[in-house]
Order: C-alpha cells, then sequence, then structure tokens
C-alpha cells in the first residue's frame, strides 16, 4: 500500500464542460479502473475510492487547469500517467500532469479566468466601455443564491486585474477571481450585469479556467 | 457545437446527455460512409443507454465499415422546449448533425407507450410522419423491437419493420439500402426487394380489409411479399457477437453497468408473458464465453457492477459456474454482481451465500397471481411454500426488504384470489418475525399490483382487459385486505393500462389516434409526468376509435387477429390449447420437462434443439 498523496491536472474542454461534478467523480473512478491504477479505498463500512476535487468547477465552465487529489494502491511510475489516462477518457478531458501533491489544496487562492461575454445585436467595441465603467465602480452588491436562500455579496474585492478586449462581435475577458475565501464563481461576473445594467449584460457568456495561483501569486501546483 | 446548442445546453438538467462524446463512442469520417444511419431510441437517454438491444446493434450496426451509425434520444422536456424555442432540430450525438443529413433512421421499439415519442422525434427532425409521404429512397425510416409483433398500429408511420432479433437481419438491409442507394432504385424498388429478406415486415404490401363489426377481414399479401413475415433469430447465440468495448456515459444512467446476457427464451411459458413467448426458443451462452465477455467489458469500461440479462436467471443450468467464474475476478475488485429475475421456486441457499460475500439488495417475487388456483391458471409455476421458504432463507440471511408483484384482472380471476395476495402478505410477515435475526431494523414488504394487459402471440391474446372501473374496485378491495402496518401497497394507475392494451391490439385504424395524440402534443407518454388520459380519450373521440373495442373486447377464437400475419414461431394452436389449460386451472411443464409443441424449434437450423 502507497500513501502518498497524488495529484492531476486536466483539462476540461470541449463536450466535457457539461459533466457535473459528481459525474466527473465517476467519469475519474472508472478511467483509473480502465487504465488499470487502483484507487485506493477509504477504510469504514461503505468504502469509497479515495478521490476529490477541491473546487468544483460550474456546469458549462470549462478548464485547463483542474486538480484531483488521488491515493493509489500501489506506488506507479506518475510520468507514464497522464498518457495513460488520457487514453481512457471522454471527448475533452485530457491529462497534463501528475505529482507529488507537496501543498495544500486550500492554498490554491485565485484562478486566471478568461470569459467570453457574445453580443449579438449591439457593437462589442461600445460595450467593452461600459463594461469598463461599470466594473470599475468601488462596489459591486449584487443579489446571491445562499443555502439559506438569497443573501448578498459584494464581488469587487473578490477579482481583480480585470480587463476587456474586442474580437468581432465578442467582447473578451481576462479576469483573476478569488478562489477560495470567499469563492467568485465567474458567472457571477455576467449576473450583475443581468442584475445591475441588462443594457451591456451579454445575450451569453462563456468561462475558462486558465492558471491557479496561491496567495502571491505563485503558480499553485 | 452548434451555437444554437451551446447556449441552450447551461438552461437545462443534466446537459451531459445531449452531447455525446462519451468514452467508447464510434466516430467515423463522415465522408469516408456510403450510409449514414440515426439509431434512434423513442425515450430519454438514461433509459436507452441502459438498454443492451440498443447497445449490441450500434456495435453489429457499426461493424459495417461504408455505415456510420450515431445515436439519438428524445429530449426531456425542458430540452424539448428550448430546442424548440431555438429552433434547433433533433441531431444524433456523435457527430451532431441534425437528422436530416442522415440515409436511414432506425428506431428500436421495445413498448407501445414510446409510440407518441416517435413521431415526435421524426417530427423534431422534420421528416414526414407517415410512409407515404417520404417518397425518395432517403430518409427510409425502419424500426424494430418487440413492438414488432404487432406493428399495426405504427404500419403507416413506418416503411419496413425487423421482426425478431436484429444482429443479422439489420445489417443484411443495410447491404440491400446500400446496393439500392448505389444503383439509384427508387423507394419502391428497396421496399419490394427487402420484403424478400426473412424478418422484414413492410406494410405497404400488405392490404388489411374489414368485416362489418369492425375486426379484421382479410390481410392480403401482394407484390412478392411473404403471407406470413416469419421472425429473425440468432442461430447461435454463443457465437453471436457481443459488444465488449460499450459506451461509458458520462452522465448517471438508469442501468449503469455491464449487462450480459445469459440466455435468450424462456423455459416457462407463463401465460400472460408476451416475452416468454415471442423470444423462443431457448438459446443459452456458456459460462465460459460470458466469464471472458463479462471480464472484457468490465476492463473496457471499469464499471463496478456487472449484471446478468434474461428472462429467468434461475433457469440458467450453469449459473453456480458462471457465479464463481465472474466472482473469482469481481470480489478482488470490489465489483458488484447482481442477478435480477430469479424465481421463487428454485432461489438456492448456494447462489445466495454466494452473493452475500458481494452486495445485499432487497427481494422481489413477480408472484402475479393471489392463489394457488389462479397461478396455475396462468401457469405461473411458483407456489407459496417456494416463496416462503426463499424468504425464510433471505430473512434468517439478513435480507429485510421483500417486494412481490400481482397483476390484477388476469383471465379467471376471482375476489377470494385478491385476499389472498393479502393473506400472502401475512405470510410472508409472519416468516420474518419467526426468522430475523435482527428484528429492530424492522421489516419493508410491498405489494404493488398492475393491470393485467392482453399481448399479442400470448394464449392471453384473445381475452379481454378489465375496465377502469373493475380495477379501481379490486384495487379497493385489495387495499381493504391489507391490516398489516408493515406491507406498503402501491397499485399502477390502469389509466395507462387501458391505452398500452388498445395499442398491443390494435389494428392499423388506431394509427390516426397515436398520430392525433402526438398534434396534441403527446410524447414521453411510457413516463406519468407526461401521459395524459384526457388527450388520450379526446383523441380516441375525435377519430372515432373506440378504445373498448381493442382492451376490453373478447377477441373470437375463429377470428382474423390483426397479427396473424406475423409468425413468431410460436404456433396459435399451441396458443389456444394453453389458453383452455387455463381456464381448466391446469398448469404446463416447462420446456424441460416436457415439450409442448409450441413450434418455435422450427426457427433453428440444422436440426438442432431448443436449449441445446
Amino acid at each position: 500500500m502507497s500513501d502518498k498523496k497524488l495529484r492531476l491536472r486536466f483539462k476540461k474542454t470541449g463536450r466535457a464542460v457539461y459533466i457535473s461534478h459528481l459525474d466527473l467523480m465517476r467519469t475519474m473512478q472508472r478511467a483509473f479502473s480502465r487504465a488499470e491504477y487502483e484507487l485506493e479505498y477509504s477504510k469504514g463500512f461503505n468504502p469509497h475510492p479515495q478521490i476529490s476535487i477541491s473546487l468544483p468547477l460550474s456546469v458549462g465552465m470549462a478548464s485547463l487547469c483542474e486538480v484531483m487529489d488521488f491515493k493509489l494502491k500501489e506506488d506507479t511510475d506518475l510520468s507514464l500517467m497522464p498518457e495513460k489516462l488520457t487514453a481512457q477518457m471522454p471527448e475533452g478531458i485530457e491529462v497534463t500532469d501528475a505529482y507529488e501533491a507537496t501543498r495544500k489544496a486550500s492554498q490554491l487562492k485565485w484562478l486566471e479566468i478568461e470569459g467570453v461575454f457574445e453580443y449579438d445585436e449591439r457593437d462589442a467595441q461600445e460595450m467593452a466601455e461600459k463594461l469598463r465603467e461599470f466594473f470599475s465602480g468601488e462596489k459591486i452588491v449584487i443579489a446571491k443564491k445562499t443555502k439559506r436562500g438569497m443573501g448578498e455579496m459584494d464581488i469587487r474585492p473578490a477579482f481583480k486585474d480585470l480587463s476587456f478586449s474586442v474580437s468581432g462581435n465578442d467582447v473578451l475577458l481576462h479576469v483573476y477571481v478569488s478562489a477560495q475565501e470567499p469563492t467568485l464563481n465567474p458567472e457571477l461576473l455576467a449576473d450583475a450585469l443581468r442584475q445591475k445594467n441588462e443594457e451591456i449584460a451579454p445575450d451569453f457568456a462563456k468561462f475558462t479556467r486558465i492558471e491557479g495561483f496561491d496567495a502571491e501569486m505563485n503558480i499553485f501546483r | 457545437m452548434d451555437k444554437r446548442l451551446e447556449r441552450i445546453l447551461p438552461k437545462v438538467q443534466k446537459p451531459a446527455r445531449y452531447t455525446g462524446g462519451e468514452f467508447n463512442q464510434i466516430i467515423k469520417d463522415k465522408n469516408q460512409v456510403s450510409v449514414r444511419l440515426a439509431y434512434c431510441f423513442p425515450d430519454t437517454y438514461e433509459i436507452g443507454m441502459s438498454n443492451l438491444g440498443m447497445s449490441i446493434l450500434y456495435n453489429t450496426m457499426n461493424s459495417l465499415d461504408f455505415v456510420w451509425c450515431e445515436r439519438v434520444f428524445a429530449p426531456w422536456g425542458d430540452m424539448y422546449e428550448e430546442m424548440q424555442k431555438a429552433k434547433l432540430p433533433l441531431y444524433a450525438l456523435e457527430s451532431g448533425d441534425s437528422l436530416d443529413k442522415f440515409d436511414i433512421i432506425a428506431f428500436s421499439i421495445g413498448y407501445e407507450m414510446a409510440y407518441t415519442t416517435v413521431l415526435d422525434m421524426l417530427d423534431m427532425a422534420g421528416i414526414p410522419l407517415r410512409s407515404e409521404d417520404r417518397t425518395e429512397l432517403s430518409p427510409i425510416v425502419f424500426a424494430g423491437g418487440t413492438t414488432a409483433v404487432n406493428a399495426e398500429p405504427m404500419a403507416p408511420f413506418i416503411d419496413l419493420f425487423i421482426v425478431g432479433e436484429g444482429e443479422e437481419v439489420n445489417n443484411e438491409f443495410l447491404c440491400l439500402y446500400k446496393k439500392a442507394k448505389d444503383e439509384g432504385w427508387t423507394k419502391h424498388q428497396l421496399l419490394v426487394a427487402a420484403a424478400q429478406i426473412q424478418g422484414i415486415y413492410v406494410p405497404s404490401l400488405y392490404d388489411v380489409s374489414y368485416n362489418e363489426d369492425g375486426t379484421v377481414k382479410a390481410v392480403t399479401a401482394k407484390e412478392g411479399a411473404p403471407e406470413k413475415v416469419t421472425k429473425r433469430i440468432v442461430q447461435n447465440l454463443d457465437a453471436s457477437p457481443f459488444p465488449t468495448k460499450t459506451i461509458v456515459p458520462s452522465t448517471e444512467i438508469v442501468h449503469d453497468r455491464v449487462s450480459l446476457e445469459i440466455f435468450r427464451g424462456c423455459v416457462r411459458g407463463c401465460r400472460f408473458c408476451q416475452a416468454g413467448h415471442v423470444y423462443r426458443p431457448i438459446r443459452s451462452k456458456t459460462p465460459e464465453t460470458l466469464v471472458k465477455q463479462g471480464i472484457e467489458a468490465l476492463k473496457n469500461t471499469g464499471y463496478q457492477d456487472v449484471t446478468l440479462l434474461s428472462l429467468s436467471t434461475s433457469d440458467y443450468r450453469q449459473l453456480p459456474q458462471l457465479c464463481d467464474g465472474l466472482l473469482d475476478y469481481c470480489e478482488s475488485r470490489s465489483i458488484g454482481l447482481s442477478l435480477p429475475s430469479l424465481r421463487a421456486d428454485n432461489f438456492s441457499m448456494d447462489i445466495m451465500e454466494r452473493l452475500q460475500k458481494v452486495r445485499k439488495s432487497g427481494l422481489t417475487f413477480a408472484v402475479e397471481g393471489g392463489s394457488q388456483r389462479l397461478r396455475d391458471a396462468i401457469n405461473k409455476n411458483v407456489t407459496e411454500e417456494d416463496l416462503l421458504h426463499t424468504c425464510e432463507i433471505a430473512f434468517a440471511g439478513g435480507w429485510n426488504s421483500v417486494k412481490l408483484y400481482y397483476m390484477l384482472g388476469l383471465p379467471t380471476e376471482t375476489d377470494e384470489d385478491i385476499m389472498g395476495i393479502a393473506e400472502m402478505a401475512n405470510k410472508v410477515l409472519h416468516c420474518w418475525r419467526m426468522n430475523s435475526p435482527n428484528k429492530n431494523r424492522g421489516v419493508k414488504i410491498t405489494i404493488s399490483t398492475s393491470c393485467f394487459i392482453p399481448k399479442p402471440h400470448t394464449p392471453f391474446q384473445w381475452e379481454p382487459q378489465i375496465s377502469i372501473e373493475e380495477y379501481l374496485r379490486r384495487v379497493n378491495l385489495l387495499r381493504s385486505s391489507i391490516t398489516a402496518k408493515n406491507v406498503t401497497y402501491n397499485w399502477h394507475d390502469a389509466e395507462t393500462s387501458l391505452v398500452e392494451a388498445v395499442l398491443s391490439r390494435g389494428d392499423r385504424r388506431v394509427a390516426d389516434v397515436i398520430e392525433e395524440v402526438h398534434k396534441q402534443g403527446g410524447r414521453l407518454d411510457a413516463w406519468n409526468d407526461y401521459f395524459s388520459f384526457e388527450r388520450w380519450m379526446k383523441a380516441f373521440e375525435k377519430c372515432g376509435v373506440n378504445p373498448e373495442f381493442y382492451a376490453n373486447r373478447d377477441y373470437a377464437l375463429e377470428s382474423v387477429l390483426p397479427w396473424d400475419h406475423i409468425d413468431v414461431g410460436v404456433r396459435k394452436a399451441h396458443l389456444l390449447r394453453e389458453r383452455e389449460m387455463c381456464y381448466n386451472s391446469k398448469l404446463s411443464p416447462d420446456c424441460r420437462k416436457q415439450c409442448s409443441g409450441c413450434g418455435a424449434l422450427k426457427l433453428l437450423e440444422g436440426g438442432r434443439r431448443c436449449d441445446e
């Protein structure tokens, strides 16, 4: 038995963005089994494989920097894992790295996000300017669903270095959002517009996680 | 991905079922294939992806180089509405292409309540519903599945039906289609040629005439089509292609596990059971093949569960060897093995113990009839003693949940039979009290009843269904007979059963009703969420079709039945004899004790015997 805490880095893009968190856990488990890696199981009455994906992605959001922690029953050559696992994945999931985890997942503090705001019948250039103005406010308090019903959240402190650029009819967004304490789901950036300024709310918005960072803005591994 | 789809998906429940991209899906280059086939399952992804038949045929059809067979399922209501709003036509999961890009649209129709969904899927694809309105070689719409044994209610919509098992005949048809396409045949030429293949029924090549009382007078074949269409079977099941590299859904489905089909057909001959008659003759696979395929499938899918499929698992002769072989592999890997469809009569301690090592689930018994007399009359060869004996072992082994399934309205059923159901539940409860090692955990006994539906090609095909009022009277009688508080009673509604009876025993005139229900928004009628009895009743009225004529009428024994031109192997004379036995409350021995000469043997080639 191996007690090493291992970590997987993977991309979730394309059709795979619609796989929910729970389904992804099942998908991972089966992919490990197909690749003939035996996951360590928890002890107890109802043993389950020891895997955890710390910051669940919303359904529909892509990522190039997901991390999953796991333990294996036996030691293995980690350098072979990405290729072997990727071969067993559904379309859109690609394992990019496997290594021993030295840091706790809780140290992941910032997520670099790219977004696309689609405007069907509005001028993207004009929108970009208004977006910059909107998000430069000191406070952006929005209504947000919480476990206890509706609550309020000032999203302003939870993101930084927000910038917009234009590509055709789309406005492209680049931002760092707080990953934990508080967690800012980038979807809330589009929600803020729908709530506060419908005029510049996009017809459709989608986001991709690009990279994770710790509090000192070092890339998280 | 289509932009419209990309915008819809975040809004609907469980979007992963609408995207494709799963592990083991089959992707081909659409420019390199000459026949593109959209294989439609007229129900949700979760149901369709759990269907072993679909999984087998997806693989056998894709084994032809010139064919790319892709999957299509019916979207749930929220997705359906979004697709309508966005004017997004129905599309296939693998390529994402809309159905108008396909040469062939195929349906697997396992149950009658899916009929409206078939029309709905054609409609969502923008394909004309009626065969006569599709004049070109493309698209051809064909269908198979159990309902093909009486295809009449769907006859006007489907160009041709596959009667029986599709592994071979589907591919024979696809080869013929390719030839037709290469040589520029008309649709009519193709259909006439297809009717010559055994197992293919082309409804437009059969004229139906009616008597004054509305019953069928005659069904006449034309243009060389056979008078009787004989169903197709796989001769050697053990050697037949069985997919072990099956698609692993990325979202949870109903049967999320490896399914191993251990045999086809059934030796029992329960008189109400359509599957037990139309899947004959019995053909088994060897334990060696099954263990090999099971392990292969587990490796290729990564599933943590495997289940055995057949109509009656305990009738598989080498069940102990099979379980041993599979458990050798499963136990060390924490893979669960489940055995559904065990019969109460030969459920052995031995098998129970083996399974106990891995997993303990509830026990379910299809008892069907409330008294021994009635069980004899329907040829359900289960005795109270067997059942209680099984419960004794199960309770002693720690099980504490038993489900008992019954039908109300079986031919010859009396009120005493119904009250017998409650008595049986009490006896099971008593048995638990006597045998359970841990009574603190309590026991749960559930009785479920459904309304008997007479099905074509069974000894009860002529029998009337009881009326809804009578069913409810019987339900209330049973309810008032149940006194123990550990016994729960659930009953299936009779309204769906009435519609199902009409669709099961219907002729071509029922097609108008199905189309009308579809027009009024009927789809996914197998789901209580969507079934509307009112919509069906209005459609019956509008089309001038009396549902009682099909559901509650005694079909005359000497009459021409709407499905008489479909030959499933079992002869009418056998069904008549079995019906006679019912009215004398007499059992028939199972096929292994004594061959009853049902006729299915003639389907086997080269002097093979049943059950070899």
